[in-house]
């Protein structure tokens, strides 16, 4: 017996894709999502490139496609643990961890007013806190309230059971395991920032107006930790001179040996949002080659012609900082003008890269050298979107869809030949 | 007879304490006659639910009002099966969250969002599905190189009848001529054999697909699962009929003639790089010249792409490409000296790890600018080139071989056939190729997004372009490179499958995927004015030569942008049509002008602009209480009767929440927004005819993350229309 139904391993934008793509088509969809919300990445992003449009336009869009679609059902605080089995038949056991707040949630927030404890946002890169019981973003889907277990006192406290008119908290729930029957497997846990504290030279973790991409994402986003005022992280100084050092980690044989193929344009977004934010601002972009591939050549051009924006071909050797002032300092070599640079900026951004984010330990999960999920390794799972390699959100769409073909395909494939 | 209609107010999550239920519910029975209205604490609970599932079915209810959240929470507890019709009343976030308590406005705008909601269950019907007679679920696919056989043969793999149209006598395309193709695999260093002899073998020997070589499309008529197709080979016509189209014909390189400066023409030994791949393929690499061998090659990239004369777009696989051009001169001689003079280089994701391994190799690369090619007596070229590095000119003299890295023209157009004035930089080249010779009224192609790629202009839904059921896929839709065209052709593969197997079930594809609704037109009171025909973002409306609407309901995507445009109102959905607004409108109660309490209709598209509301009340943002929402499909839909209505109602003004349009534009029906815009700038005439102040009708650009906006917008409205003072027509 062929199973015709397909899990999609991870809800960011590749694999909420290919689960609602697979699920419009009239399969039967498991979606499984570690965090408590769908939307993961991106749904952290403030605008994309080259439109600068909000990536909540089209989650809303997946989101009311989830609503009204019957073939598929989605665990958010879901892990895989174990695959078994072949394509056409495969045994996923999935942990379904406790969200200590049941559906009876209506969002209304009473949990959060009475919750005494307070726990690091990690939705804002721990930029700001949150209470233990919260709703993990304004747009977050499902719109319901999480506690966190860590954080929360539990039933010595218990406050929120109280202030929860619809009995929707339950401190001792407990992790449970779900096993799901599927043909065929997407493998969409997309990537992680790398590590920007090991490139030692460039003081991550150390100064504090050195930060990395994803976290001016959400300094630049009007539900980040400032209201999407870009200010230093020191001493909430609103920026005046701003650096993008390109490759932080990417093409770097220590680090990533691949390009990141999407930082170059961030941070050509990340650009137009300070000058969006303070005209007068100065942004220099920290370069070894701009990679802005097709028409995304255009938004090149285009942030290329604002005045207040230098791309100084070179990549920084060292960033230091200014102990009194805050200040940081790039140290590099401009290449084109030939000779070393010292610039002082309040606020240097590492345009850090993506490393794959592969997830549990499953051993079915064929992963190359570098930890992608690597094509063809495994009959009946197939790799979407960064998880695969490192790509721009139009391209890790594509990406996905295809992959849901590629499953559709698997659970089907026995009944043709057979 | 009037349906059977039950209306459920929910008291929790503080609606209970900010309103007065009781006469909320008054509202219902005494006034709009409703005798089953239930209040109920916690109505998304289990036995909320099921209090509302038992009545539907103990008392027939035909349609419920639900009174609580927003219709984008709980839209899973409140689903009561596809024969009841749900209509949800935003109390909690557009009302008691965004509004004072226990207070006179937050009391009468509840009040009237029951009256609006309950008269549009009561004209809402059940859609019925658009079912044709031989509707049929086979994929066309035009063009046979790679992008094109990947998509006939994934969707062939799925199960699905294809045909294959080329109009060359054999397939491969393109990727078909290539020597070797760059690592697709670990370790991401080796050149490999293309995937395209293969994929040949496995199309041919598919049961599920016909292969037409030396074949064109002459012509198609109908939409999605009613494509008549006519396809001609050597003069002889052929129909059959198609489900859906992947368009795959490719691109061809640029015009090298036009790369004079380049040498190229002059000198035989400067190639295009497709010459080079073809003397590769057939395993010498020589001067063209005098056929002496390569001892030093100069590869040029960017010939043509990134020039503000040329194409101003990057051809995205060039760089790539001359990665692996250059090795195949080490392998033939790995003495060779061979030069890249590049802009940047762009080898994106793991082909970082080939331009390591090619510059291990022993090629050299040069971050400059080519200024001259020249040529000597003895046929070798020099070539002149500012070193940006080294900061100086330079020259790279007795050369055997220049080899240009041209770029990618859309096949879709011609830019041979046109003059500069047809093409100038950044604007989409005017000379078309027909392809698909579509017979629609909005024309033959699909529609160009830019320099004639008929690419989509969204980032998350990269397919959908303007054509329903007619998906774009490889080189024809942006310049790519063969790894992306087959992950791009499976994809499109599947948004084909995804199309026919939505469009025989009578239901919508994106973005209103699954809307069993579709336009109905009342051709008796049409009056061949064309506005539908010509505004449907999508071209699914054809005319006949009397100009009558022809509509195509498999190619609509249920936005209502002809509803919107249609003079007469002649256009209606089952459950969305203009007097079911014009009602909603009627349903407001108006206070008396001595009140002083003026009324704001707010048409508010559903995807950005009513979200942006819901956060609003999330964030508890409290905004004036006169206004009175309407979410709309798309602001395109806005009939401007509605405007009308409004006014003569007393309403005192009308404010459209819509997205944002122009180049970036984000409406998802592409032209909704912008076109209401352009209806609205026509009103003002109306309101003078009426002697009303345009300042009444305003429309503002919102995206989704303007919640924290929108208040500020709705209140400086309201301020305005307070300065303007009360509309007359108030009392008429």
């Amino acid at each position: 017996m062929v199973n015709k139904s397909v899990l999609v391993v991870g809800a960011g934008i590749s694999g909420l894709t290919a689960a609602i793509e697979a699920a419009e088509t009239g399969f039967e969809v498991f979606l499984v999502e570690k965090e408590a919300y769908l939307g993961g990445r991106v749904a952290r992003m403030n605008q994309y490139f080259p439109k600068l449009c909000p990536p909540n336009c089209g989650l809303e869009i997946n989101f009311r496609r989830i609503r009204s679609e019957h073939n598929l059902r989605f665990l958010t605080s879901a892990e895989v643990v174990q695959v078994a089995g072949q394509e056409g038949d495969f045994t996923v056991a999935v942990r379904q961890n406790p969200r200590f707040v049941n559906e009876n949630c209506t969002a209304c927030n009473k949990c959060a007013e009475v919750c005494p404890v307070e726990r690091s946002n990690e939705f804002n890169y721990d930029l700001d806190k949150t209470r233990a019981a919260y709703l993990p973003h304004s747009f977050a889907f499902p719109t319901r309230y999480v506690i966190d277990g860590k954080a929360c006192l539990g039933e010595k406290c218990g406050k929120c059971v109280e202030a929860c008119a619809y009995e929707a908290i339950e401190l001792k729930m407990q992790a449970r395991e779900v096993t799901l029957k599927v043909g065929a497997i997407v493998w969409a846990t997309g990537w992680e920032p790398y590590d920007a504290g090991r490139i030692s030279a460039y003081g991550f973790g150390r100064f504090p107006n050195v930060v990395t991409n994803v976290i001016m994402e959400r300094l630049a986003s009007p539900l980040g930790p400032t209201g999407g005022r870009i200010v230093r992280p020191s001493d909430g100084k609103e920026v005046q001179k701003v650096a993008f050092v390109q490759c932080a980690g990417s093409r770097d044989e220590n680090h990533l040996p691949f390009c990141s193929s999407v930082c170059c344009l961030a941070s050509l977004k990340q650009a137009t949002y300070v000058l969006n934010a303070n005209p007068g601002a100065q942004v220099a972009v920290y370069y070894i080659d701009i990679r802005a591939l097709g028409k995304f050549e255009d938004f090149f051009a285009k942030v290329q012609l604002e005045p207040n924006v230098t791309l100084i071909k070179g990549k920084p050797g060292e960033i230091l900082e200014d102990g009194q002032t805050g200040d940081v300092i790039v140290v590099a070599e401009d290449q084109l003008a030939r000779k070393i640079t010292q610039e002082r900026y309040d606020l240097v951004v590492l345009a850090t890269g993506m490393a794959p984010s592969a997830g549990a330990q499953v051993p079915l999960l064929g992963l190359d050298d570098r930890g992608f999920v690597a094509p063809d390794q495994v009959p009946g799972i197939y790799g979407a979107g960064c998880v695969k390699r490192p790509l721009d959100v139009a391209s890790a769409v594509q990406d996905a869809t295809s992959a849901a073909l590629k499953a559709i395909q698997s659970t089907v494939r026995r009944q043709l030949n057979g | 007879m009037a349906k059977k209609i039950g209306v459920f107010i929910c008291t929790g999550c503080s609606i209970g304490e900010a309103l007065d239920t009781e006469a909320l519910a008054r509202v219902a029975t005494k006034e709009k006659k409703i005798p089953l209205c239930k209040k109920n604490a916690f109505l998304c609970g289990r036995q909320g639910a099921e209090l509302i599932k038992q009545d539907v079915v103990a008392e027939g209810l035909e349609a419920v009002v639900i009174a609580a959240c927003s219709p984008r929470i709980n839209y899973d507890v409140f689903d009561f099966g596809p024969s009841t019709i749900v209509e949800r009343v935003n109390l909690r976030e557009q009302v008691v969250w965004s509004h004072p308590a226990d207070d006179e406005d937050t009391q009468a705008m509840a009040e009237d969002y029951l009256r609006m909601g309950i008269t549009k269950a009561q004209a809402s019907e059940l859609p019925v599905p658009y079912l044709a007679e031989n509707m049929v679920k086979s994929i066309l696919v035009v063009g046979g190189g790679l992008a094109g056989l990947t998509a006939a043969n994934e969707a062939a793999l799925a199960g699905y009848r294809v045909v294959l149209v080329e109009k060359e006598p054999f397939l491969g395309g393109f990727a078909g001529r290539m020597y070797k193709s760059a690592p697709s695999r670990p370790p991401y260093t080796d050149l490999e054999d293309t995937p395209v002899a293969g994929l040949v073998a496995d199309v041919e020997a598919s049961p599920l697909i016909e292969v037409h070589t030396k074949t064109t499309v002459a012509r198609i008529e109908g939409g999605p699962c009613l494509y008549d197709v006519t396809l001609e080979k050597d003069g002889q016509p052929s129909s059959f009929r198609a489900g859906a189209i992947v368009v795959a014909t490719g691109a061809r390189p640029y015009d090298a003639a036009r790369l004079d400066r380049l040498g190229y023409g002059r000198y035989a030994n400067v190639v295009t790089g497709v010459a080079l791949e073809d003397m590769a393929r057939e395993g010498k690499i020589q001067r063209p010249a005098d056929g002496k061998p390569v001892q030093n090659a100069v590869f040029v990239l960017c010939a043509g792409s990134r020039d503000p004369g040329h194409l101003p777009y990057c051809s995205s696989s060039c760089c790539v490409e001359s990665l692996k051009q250059a090795l195949y001169l080490k392998e033939q001689n790995p003495d060779a000296g061979v030069y890249v003079i590049f802009k940047d280089i762009r080898t994106l994701g793991r082909y970082e790890e080939f331009y390591k391994k090619v510059q291990n190799e022993g090629v050299i690369f040069i971050k400059g600018e080519v200024t001259a090619v020249s040529e000597d007596g003895s046929r070798n070229l020099s070539v002149e080139f500012a070193d940006l590095l080294l900061g100086e000119r330079a020259e790279a003299a007795e050369v055997d071989l220049v080899v240009l890295a041209t770029g990618m023209v859309p096949s879709t157009v011609d830019y041979a056939e046109q003059g500069a004035e047809d093409c100038p930089a950044g604007n989409v080249p005017t000379v078309q190729q027909p392809v698909l010779n579509l017979a629609y009224r909005q024309g033959p192609e699909l529609p160009a997004l830019n320099y004639g790629f008929p690419d989509s202009h969204f980032i998350c839904f990269p397919y959908e372009t303007r054509r329903t059921g007619i998906y774009a896929a490889g080189s024809v839709r942006a310049p790519m490179d063969l790894a992306a065209a087959t992950e791009d052709a499976t994809g499109a593969a599947m948004k084909a499958i995804q199309c026919v197997e939505l469009t025989s079930r009578g239901a919508a594809v994106h973005p209103r995927v699954g809307d069993l609704s579709y336009p109905e037109f009342f051709m008796q009171r049409c009056t061949q004015c064309k506005r539908c025909t010509e505004e449907c973002p999508f071209g699914a409306i054809n005319e006949d030569e009397k100009a009558n609407p022809l509509p195509n309901p498999t190619r609509c995507r249920r936005c209502g942008v002809c509803m919107g445009a249609c003079p007469e109102r002649i256009i209606s959905f089952k459950n969305y049509s203009v007097p079911m607004i014009g009602n909603m409108i009627k349903a407001i109660d108006v206070p008396e002008e001595d009140e002083e309490k003026p009324r704001i209709v707010v048409f508010a598209c559903e995807n950005d602009a009513y979200p942006a509301l819901d956060m609003a009340g999330l964030n508890h943002l409290g905004y004036n209480a006169w206004v009175r929402v309407i979410p709309v499909r798309c602001l395109g839909s806005m009939n401007l009767v509605w405007v009308a209505d409004s006014l003569s109602k007393g309403i005192d003004g009308i404010l459209l929440l819509g997205c944002k349009h122009g180049d970036d534009y984000q409406c998802h029906f592409i032209k909704g927004s912008e076109l209401a815009d352009i209806r609205l700038s026509k009103v003002a005439e109306t309101l003078g005819r009426l002697q009303l102040e345009p300042d009444r009708v305003r429309m503002v650009q919102v995206n989704i993350m303007d919640y924290d906006k929108v208040p500020g917008i709705l209140d400086d409205f309201a301020e305005r229309l307070v300065e303007i003072g009360p509309n007359p027509y108030k009392g008429f």
